[in-house]
C-alpha cells in the first residue's frame, strides 16, 4: 500500500533506474540515485530538528533548478508538504504567505538568504552551503513513513485571493494518486518520457511533472526561468533533449505559433502535449496541429482546488480558427455537476461547474471563511456530509455532450497563464498602499490588458503608480492601463458601477 | 532612432530607467511579456517584421543591439 508519493520513487523507480537521468538543469545532468541521496540527506537534517508535525510545510524559495526538485522530494521523505514560493514576487506578498502558513523550515540559497531572514525567523537551510557529508538517517525517515497517511498534504500552492492575501491551497497525496491513476489509464505515458518543463515551480503543472518523474522514471528537462523571453531557445532545448511530453500554458505556445518558429526545429519526438490554465485560441492551436500532425493535443481544465485538472478534451477532430475548443469530459473518478444555484442546470443551459470526488483539496490553509465559501455541502445530497467545490466558472454542454467554458461568475481572471483576483489588486492599491481612495480594476480580454480606473483629485503618473504597486504585487498582476477620473459612477445602492466602467473604457 | 526606441521601452516599463542598464535581459528589465510587446511595437514603428529566430538575448540586451537588429531589416 502506498500512502506517500515518494514511495513510488523509493520502491520502484530508483531501484531500476539508478543511473538514468532524472533531471537536466542547464548543462548538467543528475541521475535518479543522485536525487534520492541528496533528498534523503536534506530530509535527515530536517528531521534532526525533531519536528513532530505533518501539516506544516517545508518552504522553498529558490529559482527553478535541480535544488527545487531535491528540496521537494526531501519534504516528501520528511512527511511534510512542500510549498514553493515565487522568487519574483515582492517580499511583502511572500511575508503575508509566511505569516499565514508558517513553514517549519525554508530552503533557499545565498542569493535570497538575507531576504528570507528579513521576514522569517524560523529554520533556514542554505542549500548551497548544505553539508552533504551528513549521514542519511534511514531509521527516522522510515519511522515517519510508517505513520504517514494518504490524506496528509503533499504540497501547498498559493493562488491570488480577493482579500489581498493569497489563498494557500492544501493538496493531499491521495488526490495526486487519483489524478495519476486517471492519467496513466487514459494517456499514452511510458517509462521513457522526457518532459520539457516550462511551468514555474509554484504552479501545479510542475507538481504533476514531479509525479511523472517519481512514479514513471521520467526525465525532467528544466527550462530556466529567463528562457521564456526567447521562444526559439526553448524550442532548441526541446529538440536537443528529444522531449516527448509538454504540459504548458497556452500563452507561450501562441507566441511560438505567431513567431512562425515551429517549422524551424524538429519536434517530432513530442508525442503528447497538454495545455491548461487558459483558453487556447484555436487559430494558433491549428498551427501547432499542422506542424506536429502525429502529436496528441489535449485541452485540460481545472482549478487548483481540485488537484491539477478535472476535465479533458483530446483534440480529435478539426476546429475552424474561430471555433472554441470544448473543455470536454470529466476525468475518471471525478463527477462534474453543472449547477444553477442549488439545482442541476437544464440540458444545454449555463450553470456553475462544481466538482465532486477524491480530487478535492483539503481547503485553504488557515482560512476557514474562504474554505467554507468554496467547499460546500453537495446541495443534491440531503442524506450525509459530502463536499463539492464550486469553481465559479460558468459552463454548458454542447450538442455532443462536451462541456464548453463560457466565463466567470466573479472578477477572477486568467492572464498570461496566472490566475488573478482583480479584487486583490484593488485591495492592495486602496487598503494596503493607500495610493488612491477608489479604484476599479478591469480586464480587457481582447487586448489582454489589466486596466485600473482610479478616482482621485489629481492624476498620478503611470511610472509612480507602477513603482508603488511593484513593491506589493508580482509583475504579472500590475495593471498596464491607468485611467484617471474625478468620480466613480455608482449604482443605486452606492457601489462602484463596474459594468458602466467596463462599457465606457473597454467597450463590453 | 535611439530616442524612439528608448520611448518604446519606457512606455513598456514606465517605472524603470533604461539608461541605467547595460544589459536589459540580465538586469531583468524585460521579461517574456515585455518582449512580445516590444517586438510588436518595433515592427509597427518601422514597418518591419522581426523573425522569431532573431528574438534572442544578444539582439535585445541594450539599445545598440536593438538598433543593429532593426537596421538588419530596414
Amino acid at each position: 500500500m502506498i500512502t506517500n508519493l515518494v514511495e513510488y520513487f523509493e520502491n520502484n523507480v530508483v531501484k531500476n533506474n539508478s543511473s538514468k537521468i532524472a533531471v537536466v538543469d542547464r548543462d548538467k545532468q543528475y541521475s535518479f540515485a543522485y536525487i534520492e541521496e541528496h533528498a534523503k540527506k536534506i530530509a535527515s537534517y530536517i528531521l534532526s530538528f525533531n519536528i513532530d508535525t505533518y501539516n506544516k510545510p517545508v518552504g522553498v524559495f529558490l529559482e527553478k533548478s535541480v535544488d527545487v526538485v531535491i528540496s521537494n522530494i526531501a519534504a516528501m521523505y520528511s512527511c511534510m508538504p512542500y510549498m514553493n514560493m515565487d522568487i519574483k514576487t515582492p517580499l511583502m506578498r511572500i511575508s503575508n504567505i509566511i505569516e499565514q502558513v508558517d513553514p517549519v523550515v525554508i530552503i533557499t540559497n545565498s542569493k535570497y538568504e538575507s531576504k528570507i531572514k528579513e521576514i522569517y525567523n524560523g529554520n533556514i537551510i542554505n542549500i548551497e552551503n548544505f553539508d552533504y557529508k551528513i549521514e542519511i538517517d534511514n531509521q527516522k525517515i522510515q519511522a515517519r513513513q510508517k505513520m504517514h497517511i494518504d490524506t496528509n498534504p503533499l504540497c501547498i500552492i498559493n493562488t491570488s485571493g480577493s482579500t489581498g492575501v493569497p489563498k494557500s491551497v492544501v493538496l493531499n497525496h491521495k488526490s495526486f494518486f487519483d489524478f495519476m491513476d486517471w492519467a496513466f489509464e487514459t494517456m499514452p505515458f511510458t517509462e521513457n518520457e522526457v518532459i520539457g518543463s516550462l511551468s514555474p515551480v509554484v504552479f501545479d503543472i510542475y507538481s504533476f511533472e514531479l509525479c511523472l518523474m517519481l512514479s514513471k522514471a521520467s526525465t525532467i528537462v528544466l527550462i530556466p526561468d529567463g528562457l521564456s523571453t526567447f521562444p526559439i531557445k526553448i524550442l532548441n532545448l526541446l529538440e536537443k533533449n528529444k522531449t516527448t511530453f509538454l504540459f504548458w500554458v497556452p500563452t507561450i505556445m501562441v507566441n511560438m505559433a505567431n513567431m512562425d518558429l515551429l517549422n524551424k526545429v524538429d519536434l517530432s519526438s513530442i508525442k503528447l502535449i497538454w495545455f491548461a490554465g487558459e483558453v487556447f485560441p484555436t487559430k494558433q492551436l491549428n498551427i501547432w496541429r499542422r506542424e506536429l500532425p502525429y502529436t496528441m493535443f489535449v485541452n485540460m481544465y481545472g482549478p487548483i482546488e481540485i488537484t491539477l485538472d478535472c476535465t479533458y478534451f483530446i483534440v480529435d477532430r478539426d476546429f475552424a480558427d474561430d471555433e472554441p475548443l470544448p473543455i470536454g469530459y470529466p476525468c475518471r473518478n471525478t463527477d462534474i455537476l453543472i449547477l444553477d444555484g442549488d439545482q442541476l442546470s437544464k440540458d444545454g443551459e449555463d450553470g456553475e461547474l462544481c466538482v465532486r470526488g477524491t480530487s478535492l483539496a483539503m481547503g485553504y490553509y488557515n482560512n476557514p471563511e474562504k474554505t467554507q465559501a468554496a467547499f460546500v455541502q453537495n446541495p443534491l445530497n440531503l442524506y450525509y456530509p459530502e463536499l463539492i467545490y464550486r469553481t465559479g466558472d460558468i459552463v454548458c454542454k454542447n450538442s455532443c455532450g462536451e462541456i464548453m467554458f463560457k466565463g466567470r461568475k466573479d472578477t477572477l481572471i486568467k492572464h498570461l497563464g496566472y490566475r488573478i483576483e482583480l479584487g486583490e489588486i484593488e485591495h492592495i492599491i486602496v487598503s494596503v498602499l493607500k495610493i488612491v481612495d477608489n479604484v476599479c480594476v478591469m480586464y480587457d480580454k481582447n487586448k489582454k490588458e489589466i486596466i485600473c480606473v482610479y478616482e482621485n483629485d489629481t492624476e498620478i503618473s503611470m511610472a509612480d503608480f507602477r513603482k508603488k504597486i511593484g513593491n506589493a504585487l508580482p509583475k504579472y498582476m500590475m495593471p498596464t492601463g491607468y485611467i484617471h477620473i474625478l468620480e466613480m459612477p455608482r449604482n443605486t445602492n452606492g457601489k462602484i458601477d463596474r459594468n458602466a466602467l467596463k462599457l465606457q473604457y473597454i467597450g463590453e | 532612432m535611439r530616442e524612439k526606441i528608448l520611448e518604446i521601452l519606457q512606455d513598456l516599463r514606465p517605472e524603470l530607467d533604461f539608461t541605467e542598464s547595460t544589459d536589459f535581459i540580465e538586469d531583468g528589465y524585460l521579461d517574456s511579456f515585455d518582449m512580445v510587446a516590444l517586438v510588436s511595437a518595433i515592427d509597427k514603428e518601422y514597418g518591419i517584421s522581426i523573425l522569431g529566430e532573431d528574438i534572442v538575448p544578444e539582439n535585445f540586451s541594450n539599445i545598440e543591439s536593438i538598433i543593429k537588429i532593426i537596421n538588419k531589416y530596414l
